[in-house]
């Protein structure tokens, strides 16, 4: 490694991280300046893992270690960011903050919605306070524009901000925009396999992963989509929010699609929030529509689409509208695939897994493939302007009060498309099908009420 | 409840009575992982298990396949390895096990297949077991002997008796450059080996050239006779 063994880039190096020895590419000495810790702690007679904070018993096993010659309890929950065993030794800076260079002015002409600009004050109100705040958007509502202020406020303050989102797509595509914002200031990307790992900068964009490497480095933290998986299954990664955040740091939550602890809490005035209920282009968000979609699953197996489902596709397929159809899991949408593409040869399904997923996206995007079955890994992040919705199977426990707001969330994205149809197909309506429905319909109360809707 | 060593699902969904009274031990991996790899049957060489559906059948002769053949014709090497066995193909899910295995170090997938080398070992003649050694740098890197840990996992006790010098990595080396490459290993314990039959335990065969290494270390020691066996079998180059 052809970096410079100074104090000062050892510092800027270090300085927020906790890495394991090994990561770090200097010679490392005793230095008062530096402190280790054991890579594993043990508590109550159970293993800690310093790095990523699991306690699960299952999550660690033991190895006969060559380094240090006896069974040795090893992290197998963050094991792909380089193993952290009981012998192993986490290095963490300690000496004074390096300062950064760079001018944290933002430089942006927009215009923010009524909403947007309450929710940024908000914002900057919990950066100059350090206090927590969880911004309710809705889906299209902006969210990304009501944190430029806040983050230039923290910026001109020498304040360390980060962004950390549950999904890699999310971070390139952040990264970039808030750059174009803050040209003065280096903004960092982060994320399994990225270059930027060992530059220093003000403004960082994480995956949530790539928080286990901090320790009491940010004095503003802001977290995207927190209901979002992995993050709201995952303890770990919620401990990696709190240590990567300095004690007297701002924490700022984004999300559409609350929780139903955390919409009780905001009810009973237990946690602070503001909402923005209406999306940007001043229309309403648009309401699903149920329709009972029989037992579908069979009707698949046996080789047939139910009819209703059918005749939806094939009147999008007539009026070239595009749309998304939701399946709950991959095999029951991979039998379905076939029976669509007889519609027309150009429909594809895309999953997770899928090794040609970026690729299925764009194509949507360029509006070569007319309608794109999917699990509900586009469920958010993703948009496209024109498009209509269709869940398949609404029933199935996959499909959370929030996973079908944020699929609802998908249509009408665009101002000059407002109007995206949504249609819940189900085997039997859940609570979750009925508490999406009236959490999209209070939105637009609210929306209407406070008078930014148009209509 | 017993976790899929790779995915953590529940393994034992369908438990047997042997397993229910404990008899046998629930499968370490759960039958979806399991199935993604590929386990080498149908006719492979003789000589190494390489399986012989993948090559041209002009470089195969009376069931050996040419890279064999080129070994022993080198006299050096001929007759150095009496036969290898591996058990599965390196497809994509083997390369990305044994990278979490062995790269990453995760440790206790050596109980993965631990069940089936120890059926497949009880079809091979041995007297010793050996692991092929790591380097001194590469041990204390990893924290564990792959190949070692392979043999412990399935119940087979190994005999320490040579190290590594040459701490290059293999799997950097063109297939000439290992052919080319000095002797890797040298002797620490000569006694226990002559006239004895040895079975050499590695996590994977790509060339053959480090197998061959160590058998022909073993063989000038005295063994009567060193064959092996791989958890996979790569392509070579």
């Amino acid at each position: 490694m052809p970096i410079p063994v100074s104090p000062s880039s050892l510092a800027a190096f270090l300085a927020g991280r906790l890495l394991l020895e090994e990561e770090v590419p200097f010679p490392l000495s005793n230095s008062p300046q530096l402190q280790f810790i054991s890579g594993i702690s043990t508590k109550n007679q159970f293993y800690h893992c310093e790095r990523c904070g699991s306690t699960k018993k299952e999550r660690f096993a033991m190895f006969p270690c060559a380094r240090c010659g006896k069974a040795c309890p090893y992290c197998r929950h963050c094991l792909m960011m380089g193993r952290v065993s009981g012998c192993s030794r986490l290095v963490r800076w300690v000496g004074p903050e390096p300062l950064f260079e760079g001018d944290g002015t933002l430089h942006w002409s927009g215009q923010l919605s009524e909403g947007q600009a309450a929710a940024s004050d908000a914002v900057i109100r919990a950066v100059r306070d350090n206090s927590d705040v969880l911004i309710w958007a809705v889906c299209g509502a902006g969210k990304t524009e009501v944190l430029f202020q806040g983050i230039e406020a923290a910026l001109l303050a020498d304040k360390r901000v980060c962004i950390a989102t549950p999904r890699t797509d999310v971070v390139l595509e952040l990264a970039p925009r808030l750059q174009k914002v803050f040209p003065d200031a280096k903004v960092t990307a982060l994320y399994g396999g990225s270059l930027d790992r060992h530059s220093y900068s003000p403004l960082v964009v994480s995956t949530t992963h790539q928080l286990f490497r901090f320790s009491e480095a940010f004095d503003v933290m802001i977290v995207d989509e927190v209901d979002a998986f992995p993050y709201s299954y995952e303890s770990t990664l919620q401990f990696a929010v709190q240590k990567a955040r300095k004690p007297l740091s701002a924490l700022i939550y984004l999300t559409a699609t609350p929780n139903d602890t955390w919409q009780k809490e905001c009810r009973l005035g237990k946690r602070p929030f503001v909402k923005i209920p209406a999306r940007f282009h001043r229309h309403p968000l648009p309401v699903p529509k149920l329709e009972w979609g029989g037992n579908w699953r069979k009707a698949i197996e046996k080789g047939r689409l139910p009819r209703n489902i059918k005749e939806w596709a094939v009147k999008r397929l007539e009026e070239n509208k595009q749309a998304l159809l939701f399946f709950p899991h991959i095999d029951s949408m991979e039998r379905a695939l076939p029976l669509f593409q007889q519609l027309d040869p150009s429909i594809e399904a895309v999953h997770a897994e899928d090794p040609s997923r970026k690729e299925k996206v764009t194509f949507m995007r360029e509006k070569k493939i007319p309608l794109l079955l999917s699990t509900t890994v586009l469920e958010r992040g993703v948009t496209f302007p024109n498009i209509d919705v269709a869940v398949i199977g609404a029933e199935d426990d996959v499909f959370t009060e929030s996973a079908l707001v944020q699929i609802a969330g998908r249509a009408g994205r665009s101002a000059d498309f407002p109007d995206g149809k949504v249609r819940f197909f189900h085997f039997g309506k859940t609570k979750a099908i009925e508490k999406a429905v009236a959490h999209i319909r209070q939105m637009n109360k609210e929306g209407r009420e406070k008078g930014w809707l148009d209509r | 409840m017993n976790g899929c060593l790779l995915c953590e699902e529940e393994t034992n969904r369908s438990l047997n009575w042997r397993q229910f009274f404990l008899l046998e031990a629930p499968p370490a991996l759960c039958l979806k992982c399991h199935s993604t790899f590929e386990r080498i049957t149908g006719e492979h060489c003789r000589t190494c298990s390489k399986p012989l559906a993948a090559i041209d059948p002009a470089f195969i002769a009376d069931g050996i396949c040419s890279d064999c053949l080129r070994w022993e014709e080198d006299l050096t090497f001929q007759g150095v390895l009496t036969g290898n066995s591996s058990l599965y193909s390196y497809n994509e899910a083997m390369k990305e096990f044994i990278a979490r295995f062995k790269y990453r170090g995760d440790y206790v997938l050596a109980r993965a297949f631990a069940e089936e080398i120890k059926e497949a070992v009880k079809k091979i003649p041995f007297d010793l077991v050996v692991a092929v050694p790591l380097s001194e740098e590469r041990l204390y890197e990893r924290g564990f002997n792959q190949a070692e840990a392979l043999a412990k996992e399935a119940g087979l006790e190994t005999a320490d008796v040579f190290e590594r010098i040459h701490s290059e990595k293999q799997s950097k080396k063109s297939r000439t450059e290992r052919l080319q490459g000095p002797q890797v290993f040298r002797l620490k314990e000569k006694t226990v080996i002559s006239n004895k039959k040895i079975l050499i335990i590695d996590d994977i065969y790509t060339t053959g050239s480090t197998l061959r290494q160590a058998a022909l270390l073993l063989k000038q020691a005295g063994a009567v006779e060193v064959r092996s066996l791989t958890l996979a079998r790569g392509q070579g180059t």
